[in-house]
């Protein structure tokens, strides 16, 4: 590597960890974010439903019942409140309750959403309980590691924590350097562009590594997650994923000069890939047209890919065709990136 | 020799004609002063020579060389410093000057032989953004002489700063020239020109319309004296009888302008004599002799800062 990169290198380390900021949101969100998440879906909880009745509360029938699931600790507990109609629409409305009760000529009625699976849910469980006959014993909680929602959320959070970092650090970095007129006045020199790009590439790739390093050791130790596939099938993705971001980060800092629209550029291309490309929450109950456009999308490829290796053993053949469409992309993205990019 | 040569140069931008068929030589050694007001095509004309921009017409040739073949070669000779270059805020003063000094594969103690000259060795570890305006334009000095340029571009490099740092920046600029460096200079300051360069180009409308040093050029263009003034109701009697009268431009119609005179011990007791005979008063009351602000109002009949 020549003095410049050298140079630029130092330069762009020594911007990371003179901002905490940063190197919170990089490093550390990540991490808070996988084990709140983590707790939250995988440790056993009480959960607490409302379920509203309209008419008279009887007795001995409905009054305050919980659930115990057997084989984990979890329990579901059903608190039964007397309303009105109108009172049971606005807090289901409201996604206060999933379900309300509504009396008629003595019989039970339910009222709910029949495409919410939560509300569909509650009703099996409810018509359980209100029979009160018989026991669970056909649910089984699911404790290996690889279909734990953990093992589930690992994967995806590395493949948004490479998205985060390459379009962020090197489009938001980009944007300012034009701002300022740095671009400019680095042109004036003769420095070569490829050393200014290769080091944003360089150091983007060091600053995923320590990020996933991280992100991988606390789950192992927290979660006992696994990488059942292949570290080098691992490897060449995760290089992939860097490769197509850092390539699309420049095609979307090629032309904005002021931050406002620096910010609104990333965020139309980070924000529509977080929410729909299944980092948190499965992207399969998507209506069908619209799946088969998200499982393009880069981060899906990413993160479904990521998953594979992690949770279904996969080794390289297997990721070859992710690994190979990633790059593309981003070799794509670079070179329409810098076919228009402004410099000055 | 000539550093510089334009023959013939002209740019557009869509309809509008920034730079129009510009000759110029300078030669090594000599400082030039560019002035005008904006849009003349200042900014326009210096980045075709730094080779950010090609000129539509004509050929630039620097040093013998032309942007086209050479450019490797010119980017080594040539330091500039832009209008408010902002550097890396986390950055420290050193870091940042060995940065630019990679570009131009220099050792670490050309770094702080630079910096010892803009006087910025005492704020080598300092971080850039708290460096006070005087030292950031001291740093973009120093950065823009880290290659030993043979000549320099320098757009406004001493706006906005306090006399002291100002005149900080001109002497570092004055021992520059006993080395034998060309400069390319825009200001708004008269006295900046004055104090630094050879020779004052003013341009207007993508043109040179005057050319020479500060005395030359009142002298072709008319000697004299200025007052500037505003009353505080509208003059009815006519000026034109003032004695060595050479022109009048008004700002603000028989409120506010300027008188062109050939000697102020002449017009000053006549036109106050006129102002206080018509009951009006004096604002504003300036006299002096004329600055290239006056003249270029002089000449064009707008103002060098609008």
């Amino acid at each position: 590597m020549n003095n410049t990169i050298i140079e630029f290198l130092k330069v762009h380390f020594r911007a990371f960890i003179r901002e905490p900021g940063i190197i919170f949101w990089a490093v550390f969100f990540p991490v808070i974010m996988a084990w709140v998440l983590g707790l939250a879906f995988t440790e056993s909880s009480v959960s607490n439903n409302t379920v509203f009745v309209v008419g008279n509360i009887e007795k001995d029938t409905i009054t305050e019942r919980k659930f115990k699931v057997p084989g984990i600790s979890s329990e579901v507990w059903y608190n039964f409140k007397s309303a009105t109609t109108s009172d049971a629409i606005l807090a289901m409305k409201r996604g206060q309750i999933q379900v309300y009760l509504a009396q008629e000529n003595g019989e039970y009625i339910y009222h709910y959403d029949p495409v919410n699976q939560e509300a569909l849910k509650s009703h099996l469980l409810l018509e359980k309980l209100l029979e009160g006959k018989k026991q669970f014993a056909e649910i089984k909680a699911v404790t290996t590691p690889g279909g734990r929602y953990i093992d589930f959320l690992i994967p995806g959070l590395i493949a948004l924590g490479i998205m985060n970092s390459c379009i962020w650090g090197i489009g938001y970095n980009l944007i300012e350097f034009r701002m300022k007129k740095l671009l400019r006045r680095m042109l004036a020199t003769p420095m070569k562009r490829s050393d200014f790009l290769i080091s944003h590439f360089v150091f983007r790739m060091f600053v995923c590594v320590v990020e996933s390093i991280i992100l991988i050791t606390f789950a192992m130790l927290t979660f006992q997650s696994q990488l059942q596939g292949s570290w080098l099938a691992f490897i060449m993705l995760f290089i992939a994923g860097v490769v197509c971001f850092s390539g699309l980060a420049i095609l979307v800092a090629s032309k904005a000069q002021s931050s406002q629209v620096g910010h609104g550029l990333i965020n139309a291309v980070i924000l529509p890939m977080t929410i729909l490309s299944g980092i948190f929450f499965s992207y399969h109950n998507f209506p069908s047209i619209i799946q088969s456009i998200i499982r393009y999308l880069p981060l899906t490829i990413l993160a479904d890919g990521m998953r594979a290796v992690f949770n279904e053993g996969a080794g390289v053949s297997i990721v070859l065709f992710p690994v190979l469409l990633l790059c593309a992309v981003g070799m794509v993205c670079f070179l329409i990136g810098m076919k228009i990019f402004k410099w000055y | 020799m000539s550093a510089i040569i334009l023959n013939q140069v002209s740019k557009s931008f869509g309809t509008l004609k920034a730079v129009d068929q510009l000759d110029l030589q300078i030669q090594q050694g000599e400082y030039v002063a560019l002035l005008g007001p904006n849009g003349a095509g200042k900014t326009t004309l210096i980045e075709m020579i730094e080779g950010i921009q090609k000129p539509d017409k004509g050929q630039i040739s620097i040093l013998g060389k032309n942007w086209k073949e050479h450019e490797k070669a010119l980017h080594k000779e040539i330091g500039l410093s832009l209008q408010e270059t902002k550097f890396i805020d986390k950055l420290k003063v050193r870091e940042t000057a060995l940065l630019f000094a990679s570009f131009y594969q220099l050792p670490a103690h050309r770094v702080d032989e630079v910096l010892a000259s803009v006087n910025l060795t005492a704020k080598a570890n300092a971080f850039v953004y708290n460096l006070s305006g005087g030292q950031r334009q001291r740093l973009a000095l120093g950065i823009a002489l880290l290659n030993n340029p043979k000549i320099i571009l320098l757009d406004e490099p001493t706006t906005g700063l306090d006399p002291t740092s100002r005149r900080e920046i001109w002497n570092i600029l004055t021992d520059l020239k006993a080395k034998g460096t060309t400069m390319i200079l825009t200001t708004h300051y008269m006295e900046e020109a004055q104090v630094l360069c050879d020779r004052i180009l003013i341009m207007d409308k993508g043109k040179f319309i005057a050319q020479g040093m500060l005395n030359e050029l009142i002298s072709k263009y008319g000697e004299g004296d200025v007052i500037e003034f505003t009353l505080n109701n509208e003059l009815t009697t006519s000026l034109d009888t003032l004695a060595g009268l050479k022109k009048i431009t008004w700002e603000n119609e028989k409120l506010k302008g300027r008188i062109w005179v050939e000697s102020l011990a002449a017009a000053i007791p006549q036109f106050t004599a006129l102002v206080t005979g018509e009951g009006l008063e004096f604002l504003e009351l300036e006299c002096r002799k004329m600055t290239l602000d006056d003249l270029f109002i002089y000449m064009t009949g707008r103002n060098l800062h609008e």
